[in-house]
Protein backbone atom coordinates (compact mmCIF):
# COMPACT_ATOMS: atom_id res chain seq x y z
CA UNK A 1 0.00 0.00 0.00
CA UNK A 2 1.58 3.22 -0.87
CA UNK A 3 1.15 6.05 1.07
CA UNK A 4 -1.69 7.93 -1.83
CA UNK A 5 -3.65 5.04 -0.25
CA UNK A 6 -3.50 5.84 2.85
CA UNK A 7 -4.34 9.50 2.80
CA UNK A 8 -7.63 8.50 1.34
CA UNK A 9 -8.34 5.63 3.86
CA UNK A 10 -10.34 6.32 6.35
CA UNK A 11 -11.69 4.15 9.17
CA UNK A 12 -15.46 3.41 8.89
CA UNK A 13 -16.41 1.79 11.92
CA UNK A 14 -19.85 2.04 13.14
CA UNK A 15 -19.84 4.93 15.19
CA UNK A 16 -16.45 6.15 14.27
CA UNK A 17 -16.62 10.07 13.27
CA UNK A 18 -13.13 10.70 12.60
CA UNK A 19 -11.56 8.04 11.31
CA UNK A 20 -8.69 9.56 9.72
CA UNK A 21 -5.62 9.53 9.78
CA UNK A 22 -4.73 5.80 10.27
CA UNK A 23 -2.03 5.63 12.22
CA UNK A 24 0.68 3.54 10.69
CA UNK A 25 2.28 0.35 12.50
CA UNK A 26 5.67 -0.48 10.38
CA UNK A 27 7.02 -3.96 10.31
CA UNK A 28 8.56 -3.68 6.67
CA UNK A 29 8.41 -0.96 4.33
CA UNK A 30 9.71 -1.52 0.57
CA UNK A 31 10.35 0.72 -2.42
CA UNK A 32 9.28 0.15 -5.84
CA UNK A 33 10.39 3.08 -8.13
CA UNK A 34 7.75 4.52 -10.75
CA UNK A 35 8.04 7.28 -13.72
CA UNK A 36 6.98 10.50 -11.74
CA UNK A 37 4.10 12.46 -13.78
CA UNK A 38 3.86 16.29 -12.20
CA UNK A 39 0.41 16.39 -14.16
CA UNK A 40 -1.03 13.70 -11.89
CA UNK A 41 1.03 15.22 -8.85
CA UNK A 42 -0.32 18.59 -9.72
CA UNK A 43 -3.73 17.25 -9.79
CA UNK A 44 -3.44 15.39 -6.44
CA UNK A 45 -1.99 17.95 -4.25
CA UNK A 46 -5.62 19.68 -3.69
CA UNK A 47 -6.50 16.43 -2.75
CA UNK A 48 -3.91 15.80 -0.36
CA UNK A 49 -3.93 15.75 3.62
CA UNK A 50 -0.76 17.70 3.54
CA UNK A 51 -0.05 17.09 7.38
CA UNK A 52 -1.35 13.51 7.59
CA UNK A 53 1.09 12.67 4.23
CA UNK A 54 4.15 13.98 5.86
CA UNK A 55 3.37 12.30 9.62
CA UNK A 56 3.18 8.74 7.49
CA UNK A 57 6.10 9.18 5.46
CA UNK A 58 8.20 9.68 8.79
CA UNK A 59 6.71 6.48 10.83
CA UNK A 60 7.83 4.68 6.99
CA UNK A 61 11.56 6.16 7.42
CA UNK A 62 11.26 8.87 5.25
CA UNK A 63 11.66 12.58 6.08
CA UNK A 64 12.64 14.74 3.40
CA UNK A 65 8.85 16.07 2.97
CA UNK A 66 8.59 19.18 3.96
CA UNK A 67 5.95 20.35 7.11
CA UNK A 68 3.81 22.74 5.29
CA UNK A 69 3.38 23.02 1.67
CA UNK A 70 1.05 25.20 -0.93
CA UNK A 71 0.49 24.88 -4.51
CA UNK A 72 3.29 27.77 -5.31
CA UNK A 73 5.45 24.95 -4.67
CA UNK A 74 4.42 22.71 -7.36
CA UNK A 75 6.68 24.60 -9.58
CA UNK A 76 10.02 23.70 -7.85
CA UNK A 77 11.45 19.90 -9.48
CA UNK A 78 13.02 19.07 -6.07
CA UNK A 79 9.70 19.49 -4.21
CA UNK A 80 7.95 17.20 -6.74
CA UNK A 81 10.64 14.32 -6.80
CA UNK A 82 10.22 14.18 -2.50
CA UNK A 83 6.33 14.54 -3.59
CA UNK A 84 6.36 11.31 -5.63
CA UNK A 85 8.47 9.29 -3.67
CA UNK A 86 6.36 9.83 -0.94
CA UNK A 87 3.36 9.59 -2.48
CA UNK A 88 4.00 6.53 -4.79
CA UNK A 89 7.43 4.48 -4.28
CA UNK A 90 6.73 3.88 -0.48
CA UNK A 91 4.99 0.62 -0.03
CA UNK A 92 3.91 -0.35 3.67
CA UNK A 93 4.51 -4.04 3.04
CA UNK A 94 3.74 -5.77 6.68
CA UNK A 95 2.40 -4.08 9.21
CA UNK A 96 -1.26 -2.50 10.62
CA UNK A 97 -3.46 0.80 9.85
CA UNK A 98 -4.68 2.04 13.38
CA UNK A 99 -7.81 3.50 13.68
CA UNK A 100 -7.21 6.86 15.19
CA UNK A 101 -10.79 6.46 17.38
CA UNK A 102 -11.15 3.35 18.60
CA UNK A 103 -7.35 2.11 18.18
CA UNK A 104 -8.52 -0.89 16.38
CA UNK A 105 -5.68 -2.53 14.24
CA UNK A 106 -6.32 -3.63 10.60
CA UNK A 107 -3.38 -5.84 9.76
CA UNK A 108 -1.51 -5.19 6.44
CA UNK A 109 0.08 -8.65 5.04
CA UNK A 110 2.08 -8.24 1.67
CA UNK A 111 1.08 -5.08 1.16
CA UNK A 112 -2.39 -5.13 0.94
CA UNK A 113 -4.75 -3.88 4.22
CA UNK A 114 -7.53 -6.12 5.50
CA UNK A 115 -10.14 -3.46 5.76
CA UNK A 116 -12.99 -5.80 6.48
CA UNK A 117 -14.94 -5.24 9.78
CA UNK A 118 -15.98 -7.70 12.17
CA UNK A 119 -19.86 -8.01 12.38
CA UNK A 120 -20.44 -5.75 15.25
CA UNK A 121 -18.31 -2.78 13.67
CA UNK A 122 -21.08 -2.17 10.56
CA UNK B 1 -23.21 -23.47 -18.97
CA UNK B 2 -22.84 -23.59 -15.31
CA UNK B 3 -25.12 -22.02 -13.09
CA UNK B 4 -24.67 -18.60 -11.77
CA UNK B 5 -21.33 -18.06 -9.55
CA UNK B 6 -23.66 -15.67 -7.31
CA UNK B 7 -26.04 -18.98 -6.40
CA UNK B 8 -23.19 -21.17 -5.40
CA UNK B 9 -21.17 -19.63 -2.64
CA UNK B 10 -20.15 -16.47 -0.90
CA UNK B 11 -17.48 -14.96 -3.03
CA UNK B 12 -14.42 -14.96 -0.95
CA UNK B 13 -15.66 -18.57 -0.65
CA UNK B 14 -16.29 -19.46 -4.35
CA UNK B 15 -13.20 -17.23 -5.80
CA UNK B 16 -10.63 -19.46 -3.76
CA UNK B 17 -7.39 -20.32 -4.55
CA UNK B 18 -8.04 -22.75 -7.29
CA UNK B 19 -11.16 -20.65 -8.74
CA UNK B 20 -8.99 -17.88 -8.32
CA UNK B 21 -6.44 -19.04 -10.78
CA UNK B 22 -8.69 -21.25 -13.47
CA UNK B 23 -9.94 -17.79 -13.57
CA UNK B 24 -7.27 -15.36 -14.50
CA UNK B 25 -5.73 -18.54 -16.48
CA UNK B 26 -8.70 -18.03 -18.92
CA UNK B 27 -7.64 -16.12 -21.89
CA UNK B 28 -11.11 -16.24 -22.66
CA UNK B 29 -11.77 -14.38 -19.68
CA UNK B 30 -9.20 -12.27 -19.87
CA UNK B 31 -9.95 -10.80 -22.97
CA UNK B 32 -13.69 -10.63 -22.11
CA UNK B 33 -12.79 -8.44 -18.86
CA UNK B 34 -10.42 -6.26 -20.90
CA UNK B 35 -12.65 -5.66 -23.22
CA UNK B 36 -15.83 -4.54 -20.43
CA UNK B 37 -13.49 -2.69 -18.56
CA UNK B 38 -12.83 -0.71 -22.37
CA UNK B 39 -16.10 0.00 -22.26
CA UNK B 40 -15.92 1.00 -18.87
CA UNK B 41 -13.52 3.20 -19.45
CA UNK B 42 -14.97 4.96 -22.51
CA UNK B 43 -18.29 5.13 -20.38
CA UNK B 44 -16.56 6.85 -17.27
CA UNK B 45 -16.15 9.57 -19.98
CA UNK B 46 -12.87 11.06 -17.82
CA UNK B 47 -11.38 14.73 -19.51
CA UNK B 48 -9.20 14.11 -22.25
CA UNK B 49 -6.60 15.66 -21.01
CA UNK B 50 -4.37 13.71 -20.60
CA UNK B 51 -3.55 14.04 -16.70
CA UNK B 52 -3.77 10.42 -15.02
CA UNK B 53 -6.70 10.23 -12.22
CA UNK B 54 -7.41 8.61 -9.33
CA UNK B 55 -9.71 5.54 -9.41
CA UNK B 56 -11.51 3.06 -8.16
CA UNK B 57 -11.90 -0.47 -8.97
CA UNK B 58 -14.31 -2.23 -7.02
CA UNK B 59 -14.36 -6.07 -7.04
CA UNK B 60 -11.17 -5.45 -8.45
CA UNK B 61 -10.31 -9.88 -7.99
CA UNK B 62 -7.06 -10.59 -10.21
CA UNK B 63 -6.69 -6.93 -11.35
CA UNK B 64 -7.70 -7.84 -14.86
CA UNK B 65 -10.11 -4.86 -14.88
CA UNK B 66 -7.11 -2.97 -13.27
CA UNK B 67 -4.94 -3.71 -16.03
CA UNK B 68 -6.90 -1.23 -18.52
CA UNK B 69 -6.88 1.48 -16.11
CA UNK B 70 -3.38 1.02 -15.91
CA UNK B 71 -3.08 0.70 -19.27
CA UNK B 72 -4.72 3.90 -19.65
CA UNK B 73 -2.26 5.74 -17.41
CA UNK B 74 -4.38 5.92 -14.47
CA UNK B 75 -3.95 5.42 -10.84
CA UNK B 76 -6.14 2.90 -9.23
CA UNK B 77 -7.20 1.13 -5.74
CA UNK B 78 -8.99 -2.11 -6.04
CA UNK B 79 -11.25 -3.58 -3.19
CA UNK B 80 -11.91 -7.06 -3.14
CA UNK B 81 -13.71 -9.53 -0.78
CA UNK B 82 -11.13 -12.69 -2.10
CA UNK B 83 -8.05 -13.01 -0.69
CA UNK B 84 -6.69 -15.53 -3.25
CA UNK B 85 -7.78 -12.88 -5.78
CA UNK B 86 -5.91 -10.01 -4.34
CA UNK B 87 -3.04 -13.18 -4.00
CA UNK B 88 -3.05 -13.44 -7.93
CA UNK B 89 -3.23 -9.75 -8.31
CA UNK B 90 0.22 -9.27 -6.44
CA UNK B 91 1.84 -12.46 -8.42
CA UNK B 92 0.61 -10.38 -11.64
CA UNK B 93 2.23 -7.17 -9.97
CA UNK B 94 -1.54 -5.30 -10.58
CA UNK B 95 -0.21 -1.73 -10.48
CA UNK B 96 -2.98 -0.32 -8.44
CA UNK B 97 -3.41 -0.61 -4.44
CA UNK B 98 -5.37 -3.26 -3.23
CA UNK B 99 -7.55 -3.60 -0.34
CA UNK B 100 -9.16 -6.36 1.45
CA UNK B 101 -12.80 -5.16 1.73
CA UNK B 102 -16.46 -6.09 1.39
CA UNK B 103 -17.88 -3.12 -0.56
CA UNK B 104 -21.25 -4.37 1.32
CA UNK B 105 -19.52 -2.70 4.41
CA UNK B 106 -19.13 0.96 2.80
CA UNK B 107 -15.94 2.12 1.24
CA UNK B 108 -13.39 3.85 4.46
CA UNK B 109 -12.38 6.71 1.68
CA UNK B 110 -12.62 10.37 2.83
CA UNK B 111 -15.05 12.39 1.12
CA UNK B 112 -14.88 13.45 -2.53
CA UNK B 113 -11.11 12.87 -3.45
CA UNK B 114 -11.98 9.77 -5.91
CA UNK B 115 -12.36 10.76 -9.75
CA UNK B 116 -14.01 7.95 -11.17
CA UNK B 117 -15.13 4.26 -10.03
CA UNK B 118 -15.55 1.21 -12.36
CA UNK B 119 -16.61 -2.52 -10.91
CA UNK B 120 -16.58 -5.39 -13.82
CA UNK B 121 -18.69 -8.02 -13.06
CA UNK B 122 -18.85 -7.91 -9.50
CA UNK B 123 -22.19 -5.74 -7.62
CA UNK B 124 -24.41 -8.47 -9.07
CA UNK B 125 -22.73 -10.04 -5.61
CA UNK B 126 -24.32 -7.61 -3.22
CA UNK B 127 -27.83 -9.10 -4.30
CA UNK B 128 -27.31 -12.20 -2.02
CA UNK B 129 -27.55 -12.38 1.43
CA UNK B 130 -24.51 -14.63 2.36
CA UNK B 131 -25.02 -14.29 5.66
CA UNK B 132 -28.04 -14.16 8.27
CA UNK B 133 -26.49 -10.65 8.91
CA UNK B 134 -26.62 -9.73 5.68
CA UNK B 135 -29.55 -7.97 4.13
CA UNK B 136 -29.22 -6.76 0.41
CA UNK B 137 -31.01 -3.45 0.90
CA UNK B 138 -28.71 -2.38 3.68
CA UNK B 139 -25.46 -3.46 1.69
CA UNK B 140 -26.32 -1.71 -1.34
CA UNK B 141 -27.37 1.27 0.86
CA UNK B 142 -23.92 1.29 2.71
CA UNK B 143 -21.94 0.43 -0.58
CA UNK B 144 -23.84 3.39 -2.64
CA UNK B 145 -24.08 6.03 -0.09
CA UNK B 146 -19.74 5.69 0.92
CA UNK B 147 -19.25 5.63 -2.63
CA UNK B 148 -21.42 8.75 -3.55
CA UNK B 149 -19.43 10.34 -0.79
CA UNK B 150 -15.87 9.45 -1.56
CA UNK B 151 -16.40 10.65 -5.41
CA UNK B 152 -15.38 14.33 -6.43
CA UNK B 153 -18.42 16.37 -7.72
CA UNK B 154 -19.23 15.63 -11.23
CA UNK B 155 -17.52 12.18 -10.97
CA UNK B 156 -19.20 9.15 -12.85
CA UNK B 157 -18.76 5.51 -12.03
CA UNK B 158 -19.80 2.65 -13.77
CA UNK B 159 -20.61 -0.98 -13.53
CA UNK B 160 -20.69 -3.55 -15.44
CA UNK B 161 -23.47 -5.86 -13.62
CA UNK B 162 -25.09 -9.33 -14.88
CA UNK B 163 -28.15 -8.65 -12.83
CA UNK B 164 -29.86 -11.91 -12.59
CA UNK B 165 -33.37 -10.33 -13.17
CA UNK B 166 -35.06 -7.49 -13.62
CA UNK B 167 -36.00 -7.00 -10.54
CA UNK B 168 -32.43 -7.45 -9.48
CA UNK B 169 -30.96 -4.70 -11.98
CA UNK B 170 -34.09 -2.56 -10.07
CA UNK B 171 -32.74 -2.96 -6.89
CA UNK B 172 -29.41 -1.84 -8.21
CA UNK B 173 -30.53 0.85 -9.39
CA UNK B 174 -33.27 2.55 -7.40
CA UNK B 175 -30.23 1.98 -4.46
CA UNK B 176 -27.94 3.92 -6.67
CA UNK B 177 -30.25 6.45 -6.90
CA UNK B 178 -31.36 6.85 -3.58
CA UNK B 179 -27.86 7.85 -2.57
CA UNK B 180 -28.20 10.45 -4.80
CA UNK B 181 -26.37 9.33 -8.31
CA UNK B 182 -28.09 10.47 -11.55
CA UNK B 183 -27.94 7.78 -14.53
CA UNK B 184 -29.04 4.91 -15.90
CA UNK B 185 -28.31 1.68 -17.32
CA UNK B 186 -26.76 1.46 -20.68
CA UNK B 187 -27.48 -2.22 -22.77
CA UNK B 188 -24.94 -2.93 -25.12
CA UNK B 189 -26.34 -5.34 -28.27
CA UNK B 190 -29.36 -5.53 -26.23
CA UNK B 191 -30.81 -8.06 -29.04
CA UNK B 192 -28.12 -10.40 -29.19
CA UNK B 193 -28.11 -12.74 -26.31
CA UNK B 194 -24.45 -14.16 -26.40
CA UNK B 195 -22.80 -10.06 -26.43
CA UNK B 196 -25.61 -8.21 -24.78
CA UNK B 197 -23.84 -6.27 -21.64
CA UNK B 198 -25.19 -3.89 -19.45
CA UNK B 199 -23.46 -1.14 -17.78
CA UNK B 200 -24.68 1.40 -15.35
CA UNK B 201 -23.89 4.84 -15.62
CA UNK B 202 -24.35 6.28 -12.69
CA UNK B 203 -23.03 10.45 -12.25
CA UNK B 204 -22.24 12.08 -8.74
CA UNK B 205 -23.89 15.58 -7.97
CA UNK B 206 -26.65 17.64 -9.82
CA UNK B 207 -28.05 16.35 -12.92
CA UNK B 208 -26.65 18.26 -15.71
CA UNK B 209 -26.13 17.35 -19.41
CA UNK B 210 -22.66 15.27 -19.11
CA UNK B 211 -25.55 13.04 -16.29
CA UNK B 212 -27.63 11.94 -19.57
CA UNK B 213 -27.24 8.38 -20.11
CA UNK B 214 -25.29 7.40 -23.42
CA UNK B 215 -26.55 5.00 -25.55
CA UNK B 216 -25.96 1.61 -25.93
CA UNK B 217 -23.88 -0.07 -28.96
CA UNK B 218 -25.96 -2.00 -32.04
CA UNK B 219 -28.94 -0.98 -30.11
CA UNK B 220 -30.78 -1.14 -33.64
CA UNK B 221 -29.84 -4.91 -33.52
CA UNK B 222 -27.54 -4.80 -36.33
CA UNK B 223 -24.18 -6.39 -35.91
CA UNK B 224 -22.09 -6.58 -33.17
CA UNK B 225 -19.46 -4.47 -34.35
CA UNK B 226 -22.37 -1.36 -35.08
CA UNK B 227 -21.61 1.62 -32.91
CA UNK B 228 -25.21 3.41 -32.52
CA UNK B 229 -23.61 6.03 -29.98
CA UNK B 230 -21.23 7.78 -31.83
CA UNK B 231 -23.54 10.86 -32.01
CA UNK B 232 -24.03 10.61 -28.44
CA UNK B 233 -20.75 10.40 -27.38
CA UNK B 234 -19.19 13.24 -29.23
CA UNK B 235 -22.17 15.51 -28.19
CA UNK B 236 -21.04 14.46 -24.37
CA UNK B 237 -17.10 15.21 -24.95
CA UNK B 238 -17.96 18.07 -26.73
CA UNK B 239 -19.46 20.04 -23.95
CA UNK B 240 -16.72 18.99 -21.57
CA UNK B 241 -14.36 20.02 -23.89
CA UNK B 242 -15.48 23.97 -23.03
CA UNK B 243 -13.87 23.11 -19.23
CA UNK B 244 -10.65 21.43 -20.76
CA UNK B 245 -7.44 23.10 -21.72
CA UNK B 246 -6.10 23.47 -24.94
CA UNK B 247 -3.50 21.61 -25.19
CA UNK B 248 -3.99 17.40 -25.78
CA UNK B 249 -1.58 15.66 -25.01
CA UNK B 250 -2.27 11.73 -25.07
CA UNK B 251 -1.43 9.38 -21.69
CA UNK B 252 1.00 6.85 -21.57
CA UNK B 253 3.44 8.15 -24.21
CA UNK B 254 5.66 5.10 -24.33
CA UNK B 255 7.45 5.87 -20.87
CA UNK B 256 10.49 5.06 -20.05
CA UNK B 257 9.60 1.74 -20.26
CA UNK B 258 10.94 -1.51 -18.31
CA UNK B 259 14.36 -0.84 -18.81
CA UNK B 260 14.32 2.06 -16.42
CA UNK B 261 12.76 0.49 -14.05
CA UNK B 262 14.82 -1.93 -13.53
CA UNK B 263 17.73 -0.06 -13.52
CA UNK B 264 15.84 2.07 -10.84
CA UNK B 265 15.28 -0.63 -9.01
CA UNK B 266 18.99 -1.88 -8.88
CA UNK B 267 19.91 1.65 -7.63
CA UNK B 268 17.61 1.58 -4.59
CA UNK B 269 18.61 -1.70 -3.82
CA UNK B 270 22.38 -0.60 -3.77
CA UNK B 271 21.15 2.45 -1.49
CA UNK B 272 20.32 -0.85 0.66
CA UNK B 273 16.54 -0.61 0.52
CA UNK B 274 14.04 -3.33 0.49
CA UNK B 275 13.14 -3.74 -3.29
CA UNK B 276 10.78 -6.30 -4.86
CA UNK B 277 12.61 -8.89 -7.07
CA UNK B 278 11.66 -8.38 -10.91
CA UNK B 279 9.60 -10.79 -12.69
CA UNK B 280 8.32 -11.25 -16.21
CA UNK B 281 5.07 -8.65 -14.90
CA UNK B 282 7.57 -5.73 -14.07
CA UNK B 283 7.08 -3.12 -16.24
CA UNK B 284 5.42 -5.25 -18.80
CA UNK B 285 5.00 -3.26 -21.88
CA UNK B 286 1.63 -1.54 -22.12
CA UNK B 287 -0.10 -1.97 -25.46
CA UNK B 288 -0.14 1.47 -26.70
CA UNK B 289 -3.13 2.67 -27.57
CA UNK B 290 -2.97 6.06 -29.28
C1 LIG C 1 -16.16 -11.95 -11.83
S1 LIG C 1 -14.97 -11.29 -10.69
C2 LIG C 1 -14.42 -9.84 -11.57
C3 LIG C 1 -13.04 -9.38 -11.15
C4 LIG C 1 -12.45 -8.24 -11.94
N1 LIG C 1 -13.26 -7.02 -11.82
C5 LIG C 1 -12.30 -8.61 -13.40
O1 LIG C 1 -12.83 -7.89 -14.25
O2 LIG C 1 -11.65 -9.60 -13.70
C6 LIG C 1 -15.98 -10.63 -9.40
C7 LIG C 1 -15.20 -10.16 -8.18
O3 LIG C 1 -16.07 -9.49 -7.29
C8 LIG C 1 -15.62 -9.74 -5.97
N2 LIG C 1 -16.67 -9.46 -4.99
C9 LIG C 1 -17.86 -10.07 -4.86
N3 LIG C 1 -18.55 -9.57 -3.82
C10 LIG C 1 -17.75 -8.61 -3.26
C11 LIG C 1 -17.90 -7.73 -2.15
N4 LIG C 1 -18.98 -7.77 -1.39
N5 LIG C 1 -16.91 -6.86 -1.89
C12 LIG C 1 -15.79 -6.82 -2.66
N6 LIG C 1 -15.60 -7.63 -3.71
C13 LIG C 1 -16.57 -8.52 -4.02
C14 LIG C 1 -15.24 -11.21 -6.03
O4 LIG C 1 -14.40 -11.58 -4.98
C15 LIG C 1 -14.56 -11.29 -7.40
O5 LIG C 1 -13.17 -11.10 -7.33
Amino acid sequence: MRLLTHNMLSSNIKGVINGFPLGIVVEKVIEKPVEMNPDFLKNMFAKIEWKALVDASRSMGYTELPEQADSSMLDSVDFLQRFHHALLELHLEEGALVCPETGRKFPVNKGIPNMLLHEDEV
Amino acid sequence: MASRPEIQAPPEIFYNDVEARKYTSSSRIIEIQAKLSERAMELLALPDDGVPRLLLDIGCGSGLSGETLSENGHNWIGLDISPSMLDIALEREAEGDLLLGDMGQGLGLRPGVIDGAISISAVQWLCNADKSSHEPRLRLKAFFGSLYRCLARGARAVFQVYPESIAQRELILSSAMRAGFAGGVVVDYPHSSKSRKEYLVLSCGPPSVSSAVPSGKGEDGESASDDSSGDEDNRTVSISDRHRPKKKQKLNKRGKGREWVLRKKDQMRRKGNAVPPDSKYTARKRKSRF
